[in-house]
């Protein structure tokens, strides 16, 4: 037996889309955050819930990343792949690398599973894998062996595979076993008899690999050198609405989300409906129309009125975000975007809303765009959001996608006493500039241009607002031609005076090219710039979180380079901003796959765009 | 699925009991905004403004936590014209958006002002749900019968053959019922008022103040400029006496002239199917005569009183069809939050570590 050390590790677990390979993944991602390796995920499921068994198209997957250094991507090319069944083998040989190690059970490579993947003839028989080293292991049949006290059915029996495998693979990788036996315990608190199932293959497939000789090595993966401090797995959405409690925490506001179930939403809303014991409420609107006028119809009530959707309830919402900026009254829109158009691709992950959140409105109809770069950064980008949105009196789109949604990371847990206050600065009294003791609801604030925001409840202001134009300082209904020329301007440059962080790069050789990306794309473009690095080239990168307004200095960093070049998944949507600003060489890279980028891919999409550019 | 009781502390109240009151008196003058009213000469909503403004100081509240939602049309202007709080909202969507503040305050008396095409065309949806949740709203539906803010289209009420600007060969449309249509809706308050009746519309808008839920109230009025007089035989008194039904709690429900005996000359009475019919009182069996009991906790005789009344007017029933007490969807929202809180004091660290946390220590340099 050799022990091989190793800096990185990439395993993905696939099966049918009953068979459990998103709990599976789960707890491979808690061992390995526990012994210290950072890591990311990607979960990869199909929109059908239950999709025909043994099919291509039904296999869901889930891919764990772990590494002795900090990474940020899901990890381009598998190492190891754990393959329930020949569709599962099938749907994801093309991306293993090769050499790269596959583990399937042969008793599930019948004639009839076989032709439910569409294999004319048995790849474990054919030499098509033969550039890959395959372990044929009965997961099943050993399963049903070793749970077989239990007395449970077959098909029952069966079902706790995933943990024989995940028994198997802890031992490949020297995963801590210390508490996956109380984690099932509690998973399956009410099914006592299914807990002890998996608990016994879990443990049969640890000695599985520690008796037979068919692993004559395991792998130690370091644990990384990350930040000292308390951390926890997280999820894009768990940190999206972990982060919209804490700015109602922050602010002293309640927090009211009005929302409508939408893949890959959804989870926000699941996440704050457990949290009710928070000065929170959530509403599970009819519709996604309703859902935003909800929440806007608790803003105007004080609150802090959020509404969570993806790219098809952005379209509906849409009529609503104008009467948001008309009212000016502060809204979270979260986008979880996906791929589009229409239904797309649900569970798939896309940033091709950008536009539609820049422009996606009737009427001169800015509205401030954030978003965040990685899972954990959701907690943050929810917290700024909601920040710009309380302080400018303004709704506020927040940009996520599926594969932020999904994916996970560890968190160093933030401190929210630390956390910059957000203060609602609800009017109080008259603020009328003319003498006459009146509430003028449209005075703003000379710094931010701000509104002022008098709540119903609140003596002697009574007023009323509305979608119709309003006169300059009093709020009344006004068509006149010149104050609406004023008014259009007024929200205009409000949104452009928003005050945020300038454009920070990464460029300690004095690079000529930039790499510039926006969203989630920061993982598989910092992995690249990284491998270029060690590599010997230069390469800048910077990453916007601010989509609208752009940072102050971006034309100057923009200019500062020779070459930038723009990573997206979509057609090219940030490049087309830039190209409208004075830099016009902007380099766009797209894919549109519904999957992330591979660092590989960007890094020789950046070697390809080195070449020319002045040293 | 698991299904829980639901706990409501918060039941069996009126629709104010969280409003703070004025201990001022008030008048309707308090309630009129600075704002010139613009609606057309001869519009019903003037009666409707100025009966609005001549009940809420007899609710007692303080004028800054009552507030005024609207969507889009001739009607939703209404907000302006008062001095409370308001919001002039997007077309269909008020009952949306009051939902939100509504859960969001109780401290508020919540009223949203809506219309016929507002209310039942592009907003259907929402005020169908709104009545499903029984959220603590008095809906207000100004019923023209037409389109008057885009001039003149026929309406989700209209006649069916109404010749306007858009049907010039007469709409191919069946109209809706307001009052079948909220009923259908489990709408847990619904009456019916006309404009120019301003004490049946005070006393209806005063039951609705009062009712904890959503109470719709459909308002007859008269667009003297895209359809004149539609509801003119219910304002002739001589026609109305022969059309018009109004409903009141523990009385026969009866109409038409007052005979010899004192009493209305023609009754409705349930045959023996169960269905309303009207019929003279003279020939009605007594005991078949219907006594109105709006607090009947089944639907259907209030059902069957709203299909009573025909689109072409020629019975026409006014009042309060049905009040019944339902917990408010936004007391148990709001409940359900106390409950957790007195179950589980908030602690933000606690959240954001979740279940599972783990420690990277400090780590020595070599």
């Amino acid at each position: 037996m050799t022990t091989i050390e190793t800096d990185k590790v990439v395993v993905r677990f696939a099966g049918d889309s009953g068979d459990g390979m998103q709990l599976l993944g789960d707890r491979f991602t808690h061992q390995t955050a526990a012994f210290g390796n950072d890591l990311a995920t990607l979960p990869d499921y199909p929109a059908e819930i239950r999709a025909p068994q043994g099919t291509v198209h039904g296999v869901s997957s889930f891919q764990v990343h772990f590494a002795d250094t900090d990474i940020h991507t899901p990890g381009d090319a598998p190492d190891v792949l754990v393959a329930f069944n020949p569709a599962a083998l099938k749907a994801n040989i093309g991306d293993l690398r090769a050499g790269a190690v596959v583990i399937c059970d042969p008793d599930e490579f019948t004639r009839r599973n076989l032709a439910k993947a569409g294999y004319p003839t048995d790849p474990l028989e054919d030499g098509s894998l033969d550039h890959l080293t395959v372990h044929r292991v009965a997961m099943g049949a050993i399963t049903l062996g070793a749970v077989a006290p239990i007395g449970l059915g077959r098909k029952d029996a069966l079902r706790s595979r995933n943990m024989f495998a995940l028994g198997l693979l802890s031992w490949m990788y020297g995963r801590p076993t210390a508490g996956i036996e109380e984690a099932l315990q509690a998973k399956f608190k009410k099914k006592p008899q299914v807990a002890e199932a998996n608990v016994l293959a879990f443990r049969a497939g640890w000695n599985y690999g520690e008796t037979t000789e068919l692993f004559a090595t395991t792998y130690r993966v370091a644990p990384a050198a990350l930040p000292a401090g308390e951390y926890r797995q997280v999820s894009g959405n768990a940190a999206l609405a972990l982060g919209i409690l804490a700015a109602g925490w922050v602010a002293e506001m309640k927090v009211v989300l009005g929302t409508y179930p939408i893949t890959p939403a959804s989870d926000i809303l699941h996440e704050l409906a457990r949290h009710k014991n928070f000065d929170l409420l959530t509403i599970q609107a009819e519709d996604e129309i309703a859902a935003i006028g909800a929440a806007l119809g608790a803003s105007f009530g004080g609150a802090l009125g959020v509404t969570t959707t993806s790219g098809p309830g952005i379209a509906l919402k849409s009529e609503t975000i104008a009467l948001a900026v008309m009212t000016e009254l502060p809204l979270l829109i979260v986008d979880v975007q996906r791929g589009g158009p229409s239904t797309g691709l649900p569970t798939k992950t896309e940033q091709a809303d950008l536009l539609q959140a820049r422009f996606g409105r009737h009427g001169e109809s800015p509205v401030p765009i954030v978003a965040p770069r990685s899972p954990s950064d959701c907690f943050d980008a929810a917290v700024e959001a909601a920040r710009i949105a309380v302080t400018y009196r303004t709704p506020v789109l927040l940009l996520s996608d599926g594969a932020l949604a999904n994916g996970s990371e560890p968190w160093l847990l933030p401190d929210v006493a630390a956390l910059a206050p957000i203060d609602p600065g609800f009017a109080t009294g008259p603020n009328a500039t003319d003498g006459s003791g009146d509430y003028w609801p449209y005075l703003r604030d000379r710094e931010t241009l701000a509104r002022s925001w008098a709540i119903p409840g609140t003596p002697g202001l009574q007023h009323r607002i509305g979608g119709l134009e309003k006169a300059d300082r009093t709020g009344a209904i006004s068509y006149d031609p010149q104050n609406h020329e004023v008014m259009v301007r007024t929200r205009q440059a409000k949104i452009d005076g928003i005050a945020v962080a300038d454009l920070d790069v990464d460029d300690p050789d004095a690079s000529r090219l930039l790499v510039l990306g926006w969203g989630s794309t920061y993982g598989p473009i910092r992995a690249a710039v990284r491998r270029l690095r060690s590599q010997g080239h230069t390469v800048a990168q910077a990453h916007l979180r601010h989509l609208c307004p752009f940072p102050a200095n971006l034309d100057a960093v923009l200019a500062s380079y020779d070459r930038v070049v723009v990573p997206e998944m979509n057609l090219g949507q940030l490049a087309l901003l830039l190209r409208a600003r004075e830099k016009t060489d902007i380099i766009s890279h797209t894919k549109v796959t519904g999957q992330p980028f591979k660092a590989d891919e960007l890094e020789g999409v950046l070697l390809e765009q080195m070449e020319g550019v002045p040293a | 699925m698991t299904v829980v009781d639901i706990e409501m502390p918060s039941g069996g109240r009126s629709g104010t009991a969280l409003v703070p009151r004025d201990p001022n008196p008030q008048k309707a003058a308090d309630y009129r905004s600075d704002q010139e009213v613009r609606w057309c000469p001869g519009c019903g909503d003037y009666v409707i403004l100025s009966t609005v403004q001549a009940m809420l100081p007899e609710l007692g509240l303080r004028r800054e936590n009552i507030v005024f939602v609207s969507g889009i049309g001739c009607s939703s202007r209404f907000p302006y014209y008062l001095d409370t709080y308001g919001m002039h909202s997007i077309h269909g969507r008020a009952p949306a958006i009051a939902t939100g503040l509504a859960v969001a305050r109780p401290d508020l008396s919540v009223w949203v002002i809506t219309g016929d095409g507002d209310a039942l065309s592009i907003g259907g949806n929402h005020l169908i749900h709104a009545l499903r949740r029984n959220v603590n709203l008095k809906i207000l539906l100004f019923n023209n019968r037409v389109y008057g803010l885009t001039k003149g289209q026929y309406s989700p009420t209209s006649d069916k053959g109404m010749v306007t600007k858009s049907s010039p060969a007469g709409s191919p449309d069946a109209p809706f019922n307001p009052v079948s249509l909220a009923l259908g809706a489990e709408a847990t308050f619904v009456a019916r008022a006309m404009d120019s009746d301003r004490e049946g519309l005070t006393e209806v808008l005063r039951e609705a103040a009062e009712h904890r839920g959503t109470a719709l109230v459909e308002i007859y009025q008269n667009c003297p400029i895209f359809n004149a007089g539609a509801f003119d035989t219910l304002k002739d008194p001589e026609q109305a006496l022969h059309r018009l039904i109004r409903l009141r709690a523990g009385e026969e429900v009866e109409l038409g002239p007052v005979g010899d005996d004192g009493r209305a000359t023609q009754v409705v009475v349930r045959d023996r199917r169960g269905s309303l019919a009207v019929m003279a009182r003279s020939d009605a069996n007594p005991g078949t005569i219907l006594v109105h009991d709006p607090d009947d906790e089944d639907p259907s005789t209030a059902f069957a009183l709203s299909r009573l009344s025909t689109q072409d007017l020629s019975t026409t029933v006014t009042g309060v069809f049905r009040s019944v007490s339902r917990p408010a969807y936004d007391d148990d929202v709001r409940d359900q939050a106390a409950l957790a809180r007195a179950a589980r004091p908030p602690s933000i660290a606690d959240v954001i570590a979740g279940p599972e946390t783990w420690n990277v220590p400090e780590r020595s340099e070599a």
